[in-house]
Order: C-alpha cells, then sequence, then structure tokens
C-alpha cells in the first residue's frame, strides 16, 4: 500500500493533483502570510538619559509606538524585498517601457486630430450652432452653460449631481463611525485625536473668519441665484459656500458648527434637494417627450425669475454640492457629521 | 432624422426603469433600515415590472423607438433608444437585481451595521438605475456619466462589508476601476475631436465619412483601441482580472452576486453598443481590436479556469469561473460575426442568471457548514441544506453545459458561431470550448460531489433560518436556468430579429 502511494505521488497525475491541492493565494494572502510571522525586535529606544526621564506609562507608549511603526514599516517594505530581484528589476523596466510606448502612441494619435481653434473643426457643427445662435431664445438662459447642463442635455447633469450623492453615501459606509459599536471613551478619543494638531479658539482666526464667512457665503449665493445670469451655477456656488462653511467649522470647531449643521441638516437637504432635482425633470422628460405643453415657461432672459427651472435646478444643484462638500471633509476628519 | 411623431403612453417607460430608482435613492437613504429594505425591493419589482410590460408592448423584435429626454429632439438633447434588445437585457437584468437583493437581504444584518443597511439599498437602487439607464442610453457622454456611478456604487457594494480583506478588495477594485473609466473617457475625448458629436447614430455617420476617406485613420484606430481596453479592464476580461477573486470572493453575498452577473455585464452592453452602433463592425475590424479580444477570450477562457480549479475557497473559485465566462462573452465580440453576437448577448442572460444563483447557493453551504469557506468544509452541506444544495448542482451544471440548462444553449451557440468561420477560428474555438468544458467539470463536479458525501465527523448545524426570501429566490433562479435552457429557441430568435435594428445607426 505505502509502495502504491508513493508510485502515485511521483507519477504525473499525482504532482498535478498535488498542484491543484497547493492552492492558488492572491497576492493580499502572501502579505498576510508574510506579515502574520513575529516582526523582528523593534529598534533600538534612544537614549537612555531620555529613557530615565520617562515615567513607565510613557515608556509604554513609546514602545508601542516603535512597534506599530515596525509594523508599517515592514508593510511598507514589503512589496520591495520579495520574490526574486531579476523579476523585480524586469518589472520595472517593462512598466516603464510600456509606458512609454503608450505615452509614445498616444502623442502621435493627439498630433493627428484637427487643430485646436479651427472653425472647420467637426466639433464646431450645428449642434454648437444652435447652442450659440438659439439658446437664450429656447431656455431663458443668458449663461448659454447653464442652459447647456441643466436644459439640452439636464439628463446628463442628473445623473452627474447623482455621483456627488454616492460618492457621498460610499463615504459614508466606509468612514461613517456607528453608534452601536463605539462606546463614549472612544468617541471621546477620536474627538480628542480630532483637535491633536489644531490652534483651539486662534483669536486672529476667528476674527478673520468672523469677517470672511459671511461675505463668502454670501457670494456663493449670488453665484448660485445668477447662475443662469451670468458665469456660475449650481456646481461653482455650491463649491464655494461649502467651503465657506468649512473654513468656519476649522475655526470655531465642531461644537459651535453642530448647532446649524448636523447629519440630520445634512440628509434634510440633500434628499429635499434631489427630489426635487428628479421629480421636476422627469415631468419635464414627460412632457417634452410627448411633445405635452409644459406648465414651465422660459420668462424673459436676464431677469431672476427667467429661464423655467434653470434657477431651482441650480438651487437643488448648489444645495447638494455644498453639503457634499462639508460632508466629505466631517467625515474623513472626524468620523461624523 | 428622428421623428417628432407623437409617442404612445407605453413608450415612456424607460423614463420609469431609470428615473424610479434614481429617484428613490435619495428617499431611502433617510429610511429605517426595515423600510429601506421593504422599499428598495418594491422599487425593484415596480421596474421589473416596467421592463415586462414595456417588452410586451413592443412586441415586434426588428422595431425600435428613440424617446428624446426633455423637449429638444436628438443632437441638441439626450436621447434614448428602445428597441427588443435593450428591453430583453433590461427585463433579465432588473429580474436578476430583484432576486439578488432578495436572496441576499436576510445576510445584509451579518455583514452590515445595523445604521448602514439603507445606505446600501441605496447602493443597490443607484446601480440598478445606472444599469438600466446603460442599456437604454444612446448618448456616449450620458453612459459615461452612469459608468461613473456604477464605478462608485459598486465599490461601496463590496466595501460596505467592513472587514479588512473587502476594504482591500474596494480599494483594488477601485484602482482598476478608475483606469479602466479614464481609458474610456479618454477615448470618448477623441471621438468627440474627430466626429463632433456624442450621440451613437451621429459618431456613426461621421465616422463612415472618416473612414471611407481614410483621414485621421490612427486617431479612429486608437479611439477604438483605448474604449474596447478600458471597458475591457472594467469587466475583468482574462488578463486584467487579478481583481475579481478578492472583489467577487469576499464581499457580501447579495453584492457579489449583483457584481458578477451584472455589473461586469453592464460595462460589455455598453462595448457592444458603441461596436455595432457607434463605430460600425467594419471599423472594429479594421482596428484588428476583434483579433486582440479573441485571442485574450480564448486565453481567459482557459486560465481562468485553471485558476479556478487551483482554489481551496469555494467563492473564490466561482469568482475565477466568472472570469472563464467573461472570456466566452468576449469570445462571441471577437468572432464579430452576427452569430457570434446574438451567442455574446445570450450569454449575457445566461451567465446572470447562473452566476447570481451560483453565489447566492455558496453562501447558504457555506452558512450551513458553519461559516468555513473552504472546499474541504463544506462535505456534506448539500444534505444539510437541501433546496440550496440543489440550486448549486443546477448551477453548477449549467456552467458546464448541460442540456436542459442555460449555459448548453450557450456553448451550442458558440460552437455554431464558430462553424461560419474558415479554419483557423472555427478550431481555435471548438478546441478552447473543449478544454473550457473539461475544466469546469473537473471543479464544479468535484464541489459537488464534495457537498453530497458524508463529512468524517459529524458537523453541528447552526440552526440559521434562511428564511422565505432565500428560498423564493433561489427557486425563481432554478426555473429561470430551466427557462433558459428550454424555451431558449423564441430568445434566440428575438435577438436574431433584433439585431440588424440594434447596430442600425438610426432607427426606421
Amino acid at each position: 500500500m505505502a509502495r502504491k502511494n508513493e508510485h502515485y505521488e511521483e507519477s504525473l497525475l499525482g504532482r498535478l493533483d498535488r498542484w491543484t491541492q497547493s492552492g492558488e493565494s492572491g497576492l493580499d494572502q502572501r502579505m498576510m502570510d508574510d506579515l502574520a510571522s513575529p516582526p523582528p525586535p523593534a529598534a533600538s529606544l534612544p537614549q537612555k538619559e531620555l529613557e530615565r526621564r520617562m515615567d513607565r506609562d510613557d515608556r509604554m507608549k513609546h514602545h508601542m509606538l516603535l512597534q506599530e511603526q515596525a509594523t508599517y514599516d515592514r508593510i511598507r517594505t514589503w512589496g520591495s524585498v520579495r520574490g526574486s530581484r531579476f523579476f523585480r528589476r524586469a518589472y520595472i523596466v517593462l512598466a516603464v517601457l510600456f509606458c512609454l510606448a503608450l505615452i509614445a502612441v498616444l502623442l502621435r494619435a493627439t498630433a493627428t486630430l484637427p487643430p485646436f481653434g479651427n472653425p472647420d473643426n467637426p466639433m464646431h457643427n450645428d449642434v454648437a450652432r444652435r447652442y450659440i445662435e438659439d439658446g437664450m431664445e429656447e431656455t431663458g438662459a443668458v449663461n448659454l452653460v447653464a442652459g447647456m447642463i441643466l436644459d439640452y442635455r439636464a439628463f446628463d447633469t442628473l445623473g452627474e449631481s447623482n455621483v456627488l450623492f454616492t460618492a457621498v453615501c460610499a463615504v459614508l459606509i466606509l468612514l461613517r463611525i456607528s453608534k452601536e459599536h463605539s462606546d463614549a471613551t472612544a468617541m471621546l478619543e477620536l474627538e480628542a485625536d480630532d483637535r491633536m494638531y489644531e490652534p483651539q479658539d486662534d483669536l486672529i482666526l476667528q476674527t478673520m473668519v468672523r469677517l470672511l464667512v459671511p461675505l463668502i457665503l454670501l457670494f456663493g449665493i449670488y453665484v448660485i441665484l445668477n447662475g443662469h445670469i451670468s458665469p456660475g451655477g449650481g456646481f461653482s456656488g455650491g463649491a464655494v459656500m461649502g467651503a465657506g462653511l468649512i473654513l468656519y467649522l476649522n475655526a470655531f470647531g465642531f461644537e459651535k458648527a453642530e448647532r446649524f449643521f448636523t447629519f440630520r441638516t445634512f440628509q434634510t437637504v440633500s434628499v429635499i434637494s434631489l427630489s426635487f432635482y428628479a421629480l421636476s425633470k422627469s415631468y419635464s422628460f414627460f412632457t417634452g417627450a410627448n411633445h405635452l405643453p409644459s406648465i414651465i415657461q422660459t420668462g424673459i432672459p436676464g431677469k431672476i425669475f427667467s429661464a423655467g427651472l434653470i434657477p431651482y435646478l441650480n438651487i437643488a444643484v448648489g444645495l447638494v454640492v455644498c453639503c457634499t462638500m462639508y460632508a466629505l471633509y466631517t467625515l474623513f476628519r472626524k468620523g461624523d457629521l | 432624422m428622428t421623428d417628432a411623431s407623437s409617442l404612445a403612453l407605453w413608450q415612456s417607460l424607460p423614463l420609469v426603469c431609470i428615473l424610479l430608482p434614481l429617484g428613490s435613492a435619495a428617499v431611502t437613504s433617510v429610511l429605517p433600515k426595515r423600510t429601506a429594505r421593504c422599499w428598495t425591493a418594491i422599487v425593484l419589482s415596480l421596474q421589473f415590472l416596467a421592463s415586462i410590460l414595456l417588452t410586451l408592448f413592443l412586441r415586434d423584435p426588428s422595431r425600435s423607438y428613440t424617446f428624446p429626454m426633455g423637449h429638444f429632439p436628438a443632437p441638441w438633447g439626450n436621447e434614448l433608444r428602445i428597441g427588443m434588445v435593450e428591453c430583453l437585457i433590461c427585463l433579465f437584468f432588473s429580474l436578476v437585481m430583484l432576486l439578488s437583493f432578495l436572496g441576499g437581504m436576510r445576510r445584509l444584518d451579518q455583514d452590515i451595521v445595523e445604521d448602514k443597511q439603507s445606505l446600501y439599498c441605496v447602493m443597490i437602487l443607484l446601480m440598478s438605475a445606472a444599469l438600466s439607464a446603460q442599456v437604454f442610453t444612446n448618448d456616449l457622454f450620458t453612459s459615461y456619466v452612469f459608468v461613473e456611478i456604477m464605478t462608485l456604487s459598486s465599490s461601496a457594494l463590496i466595501a460596505s462589508r467592513a472587514r479588512g480583506r473587502t476594504v482591500l478588495a474596494s480599494a483594488r477594485y477601485m484602482i482598476m476601476n478608475m483606469l479602466g473609466s479614464s481609458l474610456f473617457l479618454l477615448g470618448l475625448v477623441f471621438l468627440y475631436d474627430l466626429t463632433g458629436h456624442l450621440l451613437m447614430g451621429h459618431i456613426r455617420e461621421a465616422v463612415d465619412v472618416l473612414v471611407s476617406s481614410g483621414e485621421n485613420h490612427l486617431a479612429l484606430i486608437v479611439t477604438v483601441a483605448l474604449m474596447t481596453v478600458g471597458l475591457s479592464i472594467k469587466s475583468a476580461l482574462f488578463p486584467f482580472h487579478t481583481w475579481v477573486p478578492d472583489a467577487y470572493g469576499s464581499s457580501t453575498p447579495a453584492s457579489s452576486a449583483i457584481l458578477s452577473s451584472l455589473v461586469s455585464k453592464g460595462y460589455i452592453f455598453v462595448l457592444l453598443k458603441i461596436i455595432c452602433r457607434c463605430m460600425g463592425p467594419s471599423l472594429f475590424r479594421l482596428s484588428g481590436m476583434d483579433d486582440i479580444l479573441f485571442v485574450f477570450a480564448l486565453l481567459g477562457m482557459i486560465l481562468g479556469s485553471v485558476s479556478a480549479v487551483r482554489q481551496r475557497d469555494v467563492r473564490r473559485m466561482i469568482a475565477y469561473s466568472s472570469v472563464a465566462q467573461i472570456g466566452y462573452v468576449y469570445l462571441g465580440i471577437g468572432l464579430g460575426s452576427e452569430y457570434g453576437l446574438m451567442a455574446a448577448l445570450f450569454h449575457i442572460i445566461c451567465h446572470a442568471a447562473c452566476k447570481s444563483m451560483l453565489f447566492l447557493s455558496a453562501s447558504g453551504l457555506i452558512e450551513a457548514s458553519g461559516g468555513k469557506t473552504s472546499l474541504h468544509a463544506l462535505r456534506g452541506s448539500g444534505h444539510r441544506a437541501p433546496l440550496t444544495g440543489i440550486a448549486f448542482v443546477v448551477g453548477a451544471l449549467s456552467m458546464i453545459g448541460f442540456p436542459f440548462l442555460g449555459g448548453f444553449v450557450s456553448k451550442v451557440n458558440f460552437a455554431l458561431a464558430a462553424m461560419d468561420f474558415h479554419r483557423f477560428h472555427r478550431y481555435l474555438v471548438l478546441l478552447g470550448l473543449v478544454i473550457s468544458t473539461w475544466l469546469n467539470t473537473w471543479y464544479f463536479l468535484r464541489v459537488v460531489i464534495l457537498i453530497y458525501t458524508k463529512p468524517e465527523e459529524e458537523v453541528q448545524e447552526k440552526s440559521i433560518h434562511r428564511g422565505v426570501l432565500y428560498t423564493f429566490a433561489l427557486v425563481a433562479l432554478i426555473a429561470l436556468n430551466f427557462y433558459l435552457g428550454i424555451g431558449a429557441q423564441r430568445l434566440i430568435t428575438a435577438f436574431f430579429d433584433a439585431l440588424p435594428a440594434f447596430s442600425a445607426a438610426f432607427p426606421g
């Protein structure tokens, strides 16, 4: 029996069997396995002088820090120490060569494209001509860009504002600290971590912010509300407002910012604006496609209440962008709004 | 160009398929967990219902129409284009989406933190809206916008099970997919610069002129290459498949089912539209991309299966099998003939129905074995969870290509498609099919035998109530697989009749 077994193990079939049994571990599995082995002893501690002065707790902390550092170093350098040196070199050389070849091909292809700014270019066709010549009359917006993105091609922009919403939801899933899994001390620790490198109640900063933030917010609102008349619109105005809010947060801290902007505010504002956008545009897609009379009028171009839905859509987009910017900032900083 | 004649009421149904999930996504984010799940299930069912109605009303496969999104006609505004191919794909996508969500719903409690479950539902809704928009849109830029939504929401679907491994998998998925998106966008910019249009039909006109005059030849070929490579990275064609096993193998079952069976297919469908409607098959053949896809598809069919054979973890094995199956779809595209395209379309549906069932049933078998994912631990789990075992067997047999199941029809289709070709292509395809089927049999039957072997020691089954919805989803998916195997003829003829309308630059 034993001989038979040995015979099998040496045969082709046996080797094939062993090969399939060995399994294929992904790159990160190998990394985990390698890193699971005990780490080399941490780097030698600094001078004895310093060490004697530290009390026990500090020393413990210091030691843990060094160990953590060693682990990170191993993870960082893992890619460059494993595997044969020849393949590593060859990989780098081939990658560089491939990139150079790709760059050459793309540059060559770009050189054959129609020259920039030439009036005979294919993109200066009747599509662009109608946007420029009839855009103001058809959409009621003096700012042709606003007319283009919020009326002619509103479906794209609906998708685009949902891209922002998707992004913020993805960040919420990843970074938001869930209440049920964290106790009060953990929250306090996070709060402390957050304010570690930050000057608290900096007088110069606070005074300047008191002056600047109202102006920034006002300018943001102006850019949004005038989006259909002058350059600007929801995306740019919302970004300005979001930056203003972030500035305020940095100067006065979370406690004061939470008096007017909490998670609930964020949810309410983004749900209402996105729903308004989707509902109003559904109405206009439906009436447009079926050639039904629409209650939305273009009005007189240049007036603040004109251009049909565009100003309202600008407000909705602006609110979404503003909330998204602020939410992304606070989520990356503290893990909560 | 576009007919301005008034549309019937049913012709607005694609609007429901896209805007209903898109609009309800924002609302879902504020709902509590349980309500959010019910609401998502209802919205997905409504979407499915709308696509059934649309298919029934459209009836004639050779018919297609355009639907302007707004008051402005096609080249100025956005536009949808609806034909039988789009309807059928949307129908099956929404069905598989619904069933995967229902089947994986109970597992969400285990995998995802309580207060993030409604966000998970938001991601599901956004994904399903983006998929149907992707299927119906006739505008390349709209397509890119929804590609972005799909990329972001699928990374969130992977990362939502917050373990170290899923986060790593999601990061890798994100990086690879961003690379794919940017190549696609670069191609889009080239194409806009060359033609001045974003609408597929108008691009086709301009491209035909360019091809016949021989102008900008290099730029056109680079464009085709950029778009094809970008989308094949996103749909995990063979050399770009390294992110697959982690992404599909470690996320929650509903996510794995949706990602493997729908998301990658969504990108392939965009590519099909670009090839058939935007560039035209002649330019695609001229660029040589069809041969490249053909070679990598064959390699993927075989090497994906070889990797699957070597896996010790059942979900990673199924993930690698997806790589092989994506190879089949690209084989059809690479052949480039009408029969090849039809086979690819049919395989998109067939693989969606089968792979989602395999992922769901594998997760059931794993649960019945105390949560261990290695093949060895699954021993005897078919006895412990009978229905789940049956579903896995049906899925495995369909993948292998057993008669009466979808996979068989699919493999026959590919073989028949190869018969239209000369010696070289024909024998390569047949050889690839034989080797791939043999490897499929090897690794799938191994698991099937294993789950019905008596375990060496008695495994304590954790008493997990798998739920009515899970059972319902599995039964429905089994039925769907049998339908695809037995009633496939109607589907195949419908695809055949609809393909000319699908690839025409303008309807009518």
